[in-house]
């Protein structure tokens, strides 16, 4: 009976009580003989905590495990060998028996997040087990620098960090330039809001990304590497921290790689939380001591980088999949994607979507089947509006233009970015002029302030979409802040605020009438803006139960029992508790 | 240089390669607008005005960081780049507190003037703005404002302070639109910010200002460019005058210090305009001073003297002159010394600081001066300083140290007893116990002797004494050295190897190695070590002794000294005696005569019984004041010529109101050897008068008339005398001044020394045996105590103990103590202590700090009040009669013990 239980380990699975969950099973294993382990991310984060029982190459997914229900699915599947099927979510290996989210996991591609969920990462035998360092032995003991850079640029990989430029190509610039002294750098400074895929890389495969940097150091000529990695991400620190220590026990670090004569190390440094050290030189200068404020280039970082050294920096995700491209071949990764952006990529599905989450699927699959197919919809079965891809960088892409394929080439056509992969989904209550606001006052906030139009230039069009959320916009207001944002883009010193403007940008494109409605007809259609809605009773719903009365904070509504009551909108503060108090739905916002 | 040709505006322009697009449409005369660009500052390329189109490029570049390409196509004047730019001064303005009513830099504002040419007026604004902008300024440091609200984040002043200054000390704060700029965690004065105001200068717009308002529009104020009355450096100021009033003080953006200024420099110069000023002569009349004419005065001190010399002969007689006051007027002092009265009988304080410089150096090489220039010291690779607090003596060279170190990375050694702040950026640092200077130098030669390091060539053509000098310096290995002066053997051998080795080695010293009873031996080793190694004689490698006052040079150079004439020409020489005889028409002396520390000695035995001093103030100055005030109280006949009230002058039978150096013209010789102008500033206050008038009047009082309508007339005369001044016309020195030697009115000045040859032909190699202190701790005066200066004061703090924002940084007296012996004694930081030496006592507030070893105490010597002076050892170098006040045996007691008041 060597049945395993994994546990889905997981920021994701930690918040949701997979510390109860692991504790309770360790508990009652003990003596069973079964082993409980610990994973990371399997991608369903929307079901977490997730554990998994393996038992002769079956492995059946449970989703939304509680202690209890632990306690149920051990002594039922663990203990009795049948499984709890009404929890099961996925099935691997297992004929006959479907989980409720096959669809998830059907059309995604796996070579990114190959070990997530699966090994534990903790573990460096498990990691081997899987493969794992093969690519290094391969790379460092039967390729030279040249090979490994010429089978990089074969296969086509681009940078995962938004930019998309040829992997390749950027360590061939490295590789050019003389040390002796070369850094590799891997930006793990993740920080737009509602991405997580580098750090859930981080967490469930840590180990794929140090052997993605080794391999870089041997192709380029790196003798040290730092993992910026913010420090918000403790557990992908302590992952890391652990992978590094046994990758240099095991002499996958320092001196003497394999006997191959490379010497590399590397160090983790933590980011104090600014969004700016996403972007490149800010974060050399974080790593320096310095205040992290973007440098002017040239000199380009391949050239002049950290430390004024030749240094390659690539993020979490593109040194994830080099170790998987030097094994399996360029071509093999060629084959994935589209012609020009080739592989896969991951993307952590967000906002209104069913299935919250994180998904890996080949470049060129369309917003719609990422939204539909994969993400399930989207919640309580309301109107797909949008989706804003690339964070505060990037832009909305409104459910018109949802065949739009999603690659390199595509996305940028239509205003947004493809971005490190966050996706939020926007449905019919959300305001297209909020989101933009939302999401400028983010970038805003972040500013290092270096360069006047990100400093101020944003701050004054932060200012204006604060006025038109409040209903006191005008019509010069939309010029103006289309002209400012063209200036913005075009002459801001870094990539942070030559894209603060996207989504303002691209909601205007969009969304224009949502702004005119602002702005001449004061109305939020979306019904979001709560200086532009009024709180009203339907009287044909209202029963006159009084709770709405009873739980208004300012003595707004009043009625005769029985009877529809009336809310007095001078006195209304809009706070919603009516809202949620009445059992009828007859409180209207609008 | 290759020249590329760019397009620029739809023109031609040939431009130098390699330069960015603003600079070459500032070659080719098109103005392009920038705020955050300083051609002093590295690129920080943030304002984002300097904005232009270039062709093949989709977006606008910003001009200031694009480096130039052949055949770039440039257009700086289209409607895109005219609207992307009106849009960035629209934006500034509309997070600016647009104040220029009662802004102080109106009229200088960069924004100011960017808005008006854009003609943004509130009315054409696009933007409304931050509603609550406005803040309160940051006014926790005593000399400058920081107001947050007018800051436009150029960052021009976080660069200036690391770039310029080396200091670093003030960074950008908070994200966004709260971005400030701040010295500390809360406020400014968190930081290690010293005053310099290198920030404000740099800053274009208001935020940064002179805390003490002026009060005076820009365009309203005269500005005179002169010289600073402080420090050997000679920095440039650009005095600012409304009124007959000194209202502000810019750093001038020349040689020697291009716009610095240290916080003496830019805000101690309040002095000038002290309602203390003396304005009337004063004579003692029933022990009272009070006011007089100036006939009677001079009428006074002339009777006087000559009763005196016809008594007991002109000997009888003796002069201080002033290193702080100009080369005519000391010229001047001297000869009427010489002539007037018949005496060599003159010396001035740089008796008290670098005498012995002058004597070693003249033996080693032949002339004793700083042998290379300032600028040069930026581009040494490896500089060593001994016995000299450059940040705090000289802090416009401590910058360049700075500087050399941090943007050029040349390599620091630092041989110091206490921890200076130079520390902070060196490769290494030597501690070494007191007075031991001659045994750690002596073990380096070693080493490098050793070791094979030194210049055989050099030492072979251009040098004699080589093998008498090893006989000496073979004993001193590194081990022994290590017990003499704990510096450890390792730490030694390895700054002998980086200064050896480095391709431009230079050294810097100053007290520390002068002011000693070995003080020419000490000098004379320094001199050792530079030419076995051929670290002399090229650019940025020499020897450089850098002068204390900012006329010490000078004072020199002209001859106020009691053994030599202008020029360092012996008064013993016939030859030379006959040429002044000549010349001044009269006899002279041919004996060497007293100096400063032999003239107070000799008023003790009625050797001396008349004393002339202009411009100093010895009751605080010199060593031993127990000894020098019983002098100066004995003394028959004391004339004191001065700009304040000093604690000399109030010993004086006649003072004479004196103008100070920013109410006259004349010439300062600065520590490089820089003749520079001094201005008419100001015009003096009351009854004063420029010294040399003065002199002038005195002189005929005397029966040696002197008659100079300018001090450009008393220059010429110089030149004819002063071989190295031959070629110095006032008329040369307005834009840069000129380095003597200058032999004729068209040499266009030495920029260094010894170049191939030395001053006296080949240098000597003097060997040179270690000789402890004169007086070493024992059990009842268990400490070593050094004295010195700090930045905020200067001398003995006559001027700037009048400058409120001065004091405010350092209102008092002080004695730093190692903790372990703070512990010792009980002592706690801030609580008070007595110090005891042989000659005196004095109590002052205890600083507990690592900078000093423990079992030695500093205390620095320009407060009257805890006159470190009272405590120095009067004793003498035998042959510059330097006394050594670095070195004395002390000891400390805490206030209220048992031990006080014996």
């Amino acid at each position: 009976m060597n049945r395993k239980v994994v546990v889905g380990m997981g920021t994701c699975g930690l918040s949701a009580g997979a510390q109860a969950v692991y504790d309770r099973l360790r508990e009652l294993s003990e003596g069973s003989g079964c082993e409980v382990s610990v994973t990371g991310c399997i991608g369903m984060c929307f079901r977490e905590p997730v554990v998994e029982v393996r038992s002769e190459g079956r492995r059946t997914v449970y989703g939304d495990v509680s202690a209890e229900r632990a306690a149920e699915i051990w002594r039922r599947h663990v203990l009795g060998g049948e499984p709890v099927t009404e929890w099961i979510i996925k099935t691997f290996g297992e004929e006959g028996v479907a989980g409720s989210e096959e669809k998830f996991l059907a059309k995604q591609r796996r070579i990114v997040l190959r070990n997530c969920g699966v090994i534990d990462p903790e573990s460096i035998d498990e990691y081997e087990a899987a493969g794992g360092y093969s690519a290094l032995r391969k790379a460092l003991l039967e390729m030279s620098p040249a090979q490994i850079i010429e089978e990089v640029k074969a296969s086509g990989l681009r940078g995962r960090g938004g930019a998309g430029f040829p992997t390749g190509m950027k360590w061939s610039f490295a590789a050019g330039n003389p040390g002796p002294v070369k850094y590799i750098v891997c930006n793990a400074d993740e920080g737009d809001p509602g991405a997580f895929m580098d750090r859930s890389v981080l967490e469930s495969d840590p180990h794929s990304v140090l052997e993605g940097m080794i391999i870089a150091a041997r192709a380029i000529g790196g003798t040290a590497g730092y993992i910026y990695c913010r420090a918000e991400y403790p557990l992908a620190i302590k992952r890391l921290t652990i992978a590094i220590e046994a990758a240099r026990n095991r002499g996958y670090l320092g001196r003497n790689i394999l006997g191959s004569g490379l010497d590399f190390d590397l160090k983790i440094k933590q980011g104090a939380g600014a969004f700016v050290c996403g972007e490149e030189t800010a974060l050399f200068a974080s790593i320096e001591g310095e205040r992290g404020m973007p440098r002017i280039r040239p000199p380009f970082p391949a050239e002049k980088g950290l430390w004024q050294k030749p240094t390659n920096n690539n993020n979490v995700e593109t040194y994830a999949n080099v170790p998987w491209i030097i094994t399996n071949g360029a071509a093999a990764f060629a084959s994935v994607g589209t012609e020009k952006s080739r592989g896969t990529k991951v993307f952590a599905l967000a906002g209104r979507v069913a299935k919250g989450g994180l998904a890996e699927v080949p470049m060129g699959m369309t917003i719609n089947e990422l939204v539909f197919d994969v993400g399930g919809g989207i919640k309580e079965g309301r109107a797909f509006k949008a989706v804003q891809m690339g964070g505060p960088s990037g832009g909305c892409i409104p459910a018109a233009m949802g065949d739009t394929p999603v690659d390199f080439e595509s996305i940028p056509r239509t205003g947004a970015i493809m971005g490190s992969g966050g996706m939020v989904v926007l449905d019919e209550t959300t305001c297209m002029v909020e989101m933009a606001r939302f999401f400028l006052e983010f970038t805003q906030n972040e500013s290092c302030g270096k360069c006047t139009f990100c400093r101020i230039g944003t701050l004054r069009m932060l200012e204006i979409l604060e006025r038109i959320t409040r209903g006191e916009g005008t019509p010069e207001d939309i010029p103006r802040l289309e002209d400012l944002a063209v200036k913005i883009k075009e002459a801001s010193l870094c990539g942070l605020g030559q894209t603060a403007p996207n989504p303002v940008l691209t909601t205007i494109r969009y969304f224009r009438d949502e702004y005119e409605a602002h702005i001449r007809d004061r109305r939020c259609p979306a019904g979001s803006c709560l200086a532009l809605v009024t709180f009203s009773i339907d009287g044909a719903k209202c029963v006159g139960c009084g709770l709405c009365a009873k739980n208004c904070p300012v003595g707004a509504i009043a009625g005769e029992k029985g009877k529809p009551h009336l809310i007095d909108t001078s006195k209304c503060v809009k706070c919603g508790r009516c809202i949620s108090s009445c059992n009828f739905g007859a409180i209207l916002r609008s | 240089m290759p020249f590329i040709t760019i397009n620029i505006d739809g023109r031609e322009h040939t431009v130098q390669e390699g330069v960015t697009v603003l600079e070459a449409c500032k070659s080719a005369g098109i103005p392009i607008p920038a705020l955050c660009y300083h051609p002093k500052l590295r690129l920080a390329g943030n304002c984002r005005l300097c904005v232009v189109e270039v062709e093949g490029w989709k977006t606008l570049q910003p001009a200031c960081v694009t480096p130039i390409t052949p055949n770039m196509v440039v257009r700086t004047d289209t409607p895109r780049v005219r609207s992307a730019r009106r849009t960035i001064v629209d934006l500034l303005l509309a997070s600016h507190d647009c104040d220029c009513l009662v802004c102080e830099a109106a009229g200088r504002c960069e924004l100011q003037k960017l808005a008006y040419e854009y003609g943004l007026d509130r009315r054409s604004r696009s933007f409304i703005g931050d509603e609550d902008y406005v803040s309160m300024p940051d006014e926790s440091s005593p000399v400058l404002r920081y107001d947050r609200s007018k800051c436009i984040n150029c960052t021009r002043c976080i660069r200036a302070c690391g770039e310029i200054q080396g200091k670093g000390v003030i960074a950008a704060v908070n994200r966004s639109r709260d971005v400030s700029v701040s010295g500390g965690i809360v406020e400014w004065s968190d930081s290690k910010c010293d005053g310099c105001g290198e920030c404000i200068q740099l800053c274009p717009t208001g935020a940064l200002s002179v805390k003490a308002r002026i009060g005076v529009r820009d365009w309203d104020v005269r500005k005179v460019r002169t010289s600073c009355a402080y420090c050997g450096v000679g920095c440039q100021l650009e005095m600012w005058v409304h009124e007959g009033r000194l209202v502000k003080v810019d750093g001038a953006d020349v040689v020697p210090n291009y716009g610095s200024t240290c916080v003496k420099g830019r805000f101690g110069h309040d002095f000038v305009n002290s309602a203390e000023r003396l304005k009337t002569p004063m004579v003692r009349r029933n022990g009272m001073l009070v006011p007089a004419s100036w006939d009677e005065a001079i009428g006074r001190i002339a009777s006087e003297l000559e009763r005196i010399k016809n008594s007991h002969g002109p000997d009888s007689i003796a002069g201080l002159a002033s290193a702080r006051v100009s080369n005519e007027e000391n010229y001047l002092f001297q000869k009427m010394m010489r002539a007037a009265v018949g005496t060599n009988n003159v010396d001035h304080c740089a008796r008290l600081c670098h005498a012995s410089t002058v004597a070693g150096l003249a033996a080693a090489f032949g002339s004793g001066a700083m042998t290379n220039s300032i600028a040069e010291l930026e581009h040494a690779s490896c500089i060593l300083v001994t016995g000299s607090n450059t940040t705090e003596t000289h802090p416009v060279i401590g910058t360049i140290i700075r500087r050399a170190v941090r943007e050029h990375g040349a390599k620091l050694i630092v041989v110091d007893p206490r921890r200076i702040d130079l520390v902070d950026n060196a490769t290494l640092w030597l501690r070494q116990r007191n007075g031991t200077d001659v045994a750690w130098i002596n073990g380096m030669m070693n080493v490098i002797i050793t070791e094979n390091f030194h210049d055989k060539a050099f030492i072979a053509e251009r040098t004699e004494g080589f093998d008498e000098l090893w006989e000496v310096v073979r004993q001193f290995t590194p081990e022994r050295v290590e017990e003499i002066t704990t510096i450890p053997a390792g730490l030694l051998r390895e700054a002998a190897r980086i200064y050896a080795t480095s391709p431009a080695s230079s050294i810097i010293y100053s007290m520390g190695i002068t002011q000693h009873v070995t003080g020419t031996d000490n000098v004379l080793s320094v001199a050792n070590l530079a030419m076995i190694t051929g670290q002399i004689g090229k650019p940025s490698s020499g020897v450089n002794p850098l002068r204390g006052q900012n006329n010490v040079q000078g004072a020199c150079d002209v001859g106020a000294l009691p053994n030599v004439f202008p020029g360092y020409q012996k008064v013993t020489d016939p030859a030379v005696l006959e040429k002044f005889e000549k010349a001044w028409g009269r006899d002279l002396s041919s004996r060497n005569g007293l100096t400063v520390v032999e003239i107070m000695n000799e008023i003790e035995k009625n050797g001396i019984r008349g004393l002339v001093i202009m411009g100093e103030n010895p009751m605080v100055s010199d060593p031993n004041l127990a000894h020098v005030e019983k002098a100066l109280q004995n003394v028959e006949f004391l004339a004191v010529m001065d700009i304040f009230m000093s604690e000399t002058a109030a010993m004086a039978d006649v003072v004479l109101p004196a103008a100070s150096f920013a109410e006259k013209e004349g010439t300062f010789t600065n520590t490089e050897r820089r003749v520079i102008l001094l201005r008419e500033v100001l015009p003096p206050p009351g009854e004063a008068l420029p010294d040399w008038k003065i002199i002038c009047r005195l002189s005929g009082a005397l029966g040696y008339p002197m008659n100079y309508s300018s001090a450009a007339e008393i220059m010429e005369e110089i030149a004819a005398l002063t071989p190295i001044y031959a070629g110095i016309r006032h008329s040369r020195l307005f834009s840069e001044g000129v380095q003597w030697p200058c032999p004729d009115p068209t040499h266009p000045g030495t920029r260094f020394l010894h170049k191939d040859r030395f001053s006296r032909g080949l240098g000597k190699l003097h060997p040179v045996d270690f000789i402890p202190p004169d007086e070493l701790p024992d059990d009842q005066y268990p400490f070593i105590l050094s004295t010195g200066r700090i930045l905020y004061h200067y001398h003995t703090g006559t001027m700037t103990r009048r400058v409120g924002a001065l004091n405010e940084y350092a209102p008092g007296g002080f004695m730093e103590i190692h903790p372990a012996d703070a512990l010792r004694l009980d002592l706690e930081n801030g609580g008070r202590a007595r110090v005891t030496t042989r000659r005196g006592s004095i109590e002052t507030e205890v600083r507990v700090t690592g900078r000093v070893a423990e079992g030695s105490v500093f205390i620095p010597f320009h407060f009257v009040e805890a006159a470190a002076n009272r405590l120095t050892n009067d004793a003498l170098d035998p042959v510059a009669k330097i006394p050594e006040l670095k070195v004395a045996a002390c000891r400390v007691d805490r206030i209220g013990t048992a031990m006080g008041g014996s």
